[in-house]
């Protein structure tokens, strides 16, 4: 790292490597309640679970982006963060919002709309949060001396993320136009605002390990963000198929998300394109392996299998199934925990000043928790198109075809513990390297 | 060979013009086409009563609504339509946990109006048209569950 105040980033990746864990908790409970073992629904029944795996899921790569953006703005920016101060009283008040709302779930206190679980009140805090984040970042950046268009990217993802979240807070009676703005929040991040975020991160994360020239990456990453939100905006259509909405939304959204995949298929060429092209053998091959994992597992999760649902046909009756746990768990893993746990990787030795990246435990890490959770999304896949067949194609009862599915959760369950144990790695590494040091500002590059 | 100012105008173009098209797409969807297909004059006070209950109580963290939600009990959409008025009010009202085939549900103990309520926003959400959602399984016939 090049400026002290870089270190701000330690304490939000230490907090996504908190909330990852309790994440992946919760995710067996629900795991368990499928194969028919609910034994925790007094205290934890299922809908609790599902809110807390979800908004721990959000919160935690929330917070991965914020340390990144932390990280990554002073270097870009030529300029010290403009007060390290308030970046820790964001960092405190994101946790407490965070824990506030997970223990309220367990308490009957939320508001029951899909990834914005979140009562309204802490929404408010949410925002006053977020605006001091981005009024850190932002003045930073035009304090700087230099503006680049990676950090310019990352700053746009981050500023219409927080736009966006506007919208999901309007109060409707229909609960039509209620799921229409929820969408403007959930789909437009995922696939449009977060791929700024990512990509921006991508191209930082590529300048600094392949060593290519600057201008050819953020070229690219122009040509891939515009591909992006050309299919993505429109793509926010396969939300409106089946919902109230009316029936141009089936031709929309199937010609656009039928695109989306060509931006994560350009982030993955772009990414390899780069690696081969790029002189400099970087020694941090963990961080490396997570940055063309990213962008190859997301265009698989997101790109292919997401549009494999979203054909209108094929959606009327994957639509609300199990098939939408397959997509969801292989894209936000491949999309945005891959390319959280890459920018942590590739920034923990140059936090810490201990190059710590030759060790055999990184590389396990990386491929145990990538096969587990590729043999979760298979597990959900065969769970989801069974589902289908029997329960939307044969008409039997919802009850009686999730007894004849269970058997499949238990391989869900076999392949999330080997998921859990490279995440445990990777864990004791990010614990091995210890806390960030001034000295390291001297030791890196 | 495309230069970098080529690239950043194809992402700003791009960008403005299909988020343009999208913001007039969504005027005409929610001004004209939404209220129609899901007959906003019949969200009487019992129906958003009822819609405030089903967050309230994060129904939607088990169970979907027009297939949105999650994916651990059954979608509730035409629920109206497969099981009697009485059968949904006994199971909301139920102080005991409700568990067909072992599957638990909280005990909400609603109360009669509440109850309601809820039924009132599932008949609403019922009636409104879907583009065919959830479609008719074709095998149906087949089934000797029915």
């Amino acid at each position: 790292m090049r400026y002290q105040s870089q270190k701000v980033a330690y304490w939000f990746f230490a907090l996504s490597m908190l909330l990852l864990s309790l994440q992946i908790i919760y995710g067996f409970i629900m795991g368990f309640a499928h194969l028919g073992y609910d034994n925790l629904h007094d205290f934890i029944p299922f809908n609790t679970a599902r809110a807390v795996h979800t908004n721990l899921l959000v919160v935690w790569l929330l917070s991965g982006f914020m340390g990144a953006a932390y990280y990554i703005i002073p270097e870009e920016a030529e300029q010290e963060l403009v007060s390290v101060k308030l970046a820790y009283v964001q960092l405190i008040s994101l946790a407490v919002v965070g824990v506030v709302a997970i223990v309220g779930y367990h308490f009957n206190y939320w508001e029951g709309r899909k990834f914005l679980e979140i009562p309204r009140p802490l929404d408010f805090l949410v925002v006053v949060n977020v605006l001091l984040f981005l009024g850190l970042i932002l003045a930073t950046l035009f304090k700087g001396k230099k503006r680049t268009t990676t950090s310019l990217v990352l700053s746009m993802g981050l500023l219409f993320a927080a736009l966006l979240y506007l919208p999901g807070m309007i109060w409707f009676d229909n609960q039509t136009m209620d799921s229409f703005f929820r969408w403007w929040v959930v789909h437009l991040w995922v696939e449009g605002v977060w791929e700024l975020i990512m990509g921006g991160i991508l191209a930082f994360l590529l300048i600094k390990i392949t060593g290519v020239d600057r201008e050819v990456i953020e070229k690219w990453l122009y040509v891939i963000v515009g591909l992006t939100f050309i299919s993505g905006i429109l793509g926010t259509g396969h939300h409106y198929y089946y919902i109230g909405t009316p029936k141009y939304w089936l031709m929309i959204g199937g010609i656009f998300s039928a695109l989306e995949p060509l931006a994560f298929l350009g982030m993955a060429l772009f990414a390899i394109a780069m690696y081969r092209k790029g002189e400099k053998r970087h020694p941090n091959k963990v961080a490396l392996n997570w940055t063309l994992g990213t962008a190859i597992v997301s265009f698989v999760g997101a790109g292919l299998l997401g549009v494999a649902h979203t054909i209108p046909q094929v959606n009327l009756y994957t639509h609300g199934t199990l098939v939408t746990a397959m997509h969801g768990h292989l894209a936000f893993w491949g999309a945005y925990a891959m390319i959280n746990l890459a920018i942590i990787s590739y920034t923990m030795p140059n936090l810490t000043g201990r190059k710590l990246y030759d060790t055999g435990n990184g590389t396990l890490a990386f491929w145990l928790s990538n096969i587990g959770m590729l043999g979760m999304t298979v597990a959900f896949g065969v769970a989801g198109v069974a589902q289908v067949y029997l329960e939307r194609i044969v008409g039997m009862e919802f009850g009686v075809v999730q007894q004849e599915i269970s058997v499949h959760f238990a391989i869900l369950i076999v392949c999330a513990t080997m998921f859990t144990v490279g995440i445990c790695v990777y864990i004791y590494e990010f614990v091995k390297y210890g806390r960030p040091s001034d000295e390291a500002i001297y030791l890196t590059n | 060979m495309l230069s970098k100012s080529n690239a950043r105008f194809f992402f700003l173009g791009g960008t403005i013009v299909t988020f343009a098209i999208f913001l007039g797409l969504s005027w005409r969807t929610l001004s004209v086409d939404v209220p129609r297909q899901t007959n906003a004059q019949d969200i009487t006070p019992e129906v958003v009563r009822g819609k405030h209950l089903w967050e309230s109580n994060n129904c939607m963290g088990c169970h979907t609504i027009f297939g949105e939600g999650a994916y651990y009990a059954p979608e509730l959409t035409k629920v109206m339509e497969r099981r009697e008025e009485a059968y949904v009010k006994l199971l909301l009202t139920s102080k005991e946990p409700w568990a067909p085939r072992g599957r638990k549900m909280v005990a909400y103990g609603f109360s009669d109006q509440e109850a309601a309520d809820l039924i009132a926003f599932l008949n609403w959400c019922g009636k409104a048209d879907l583009n065919g959602f959830p479609a008719k399984p074709k095998y149906q016939h087949l089934n000797t569950n029915k």
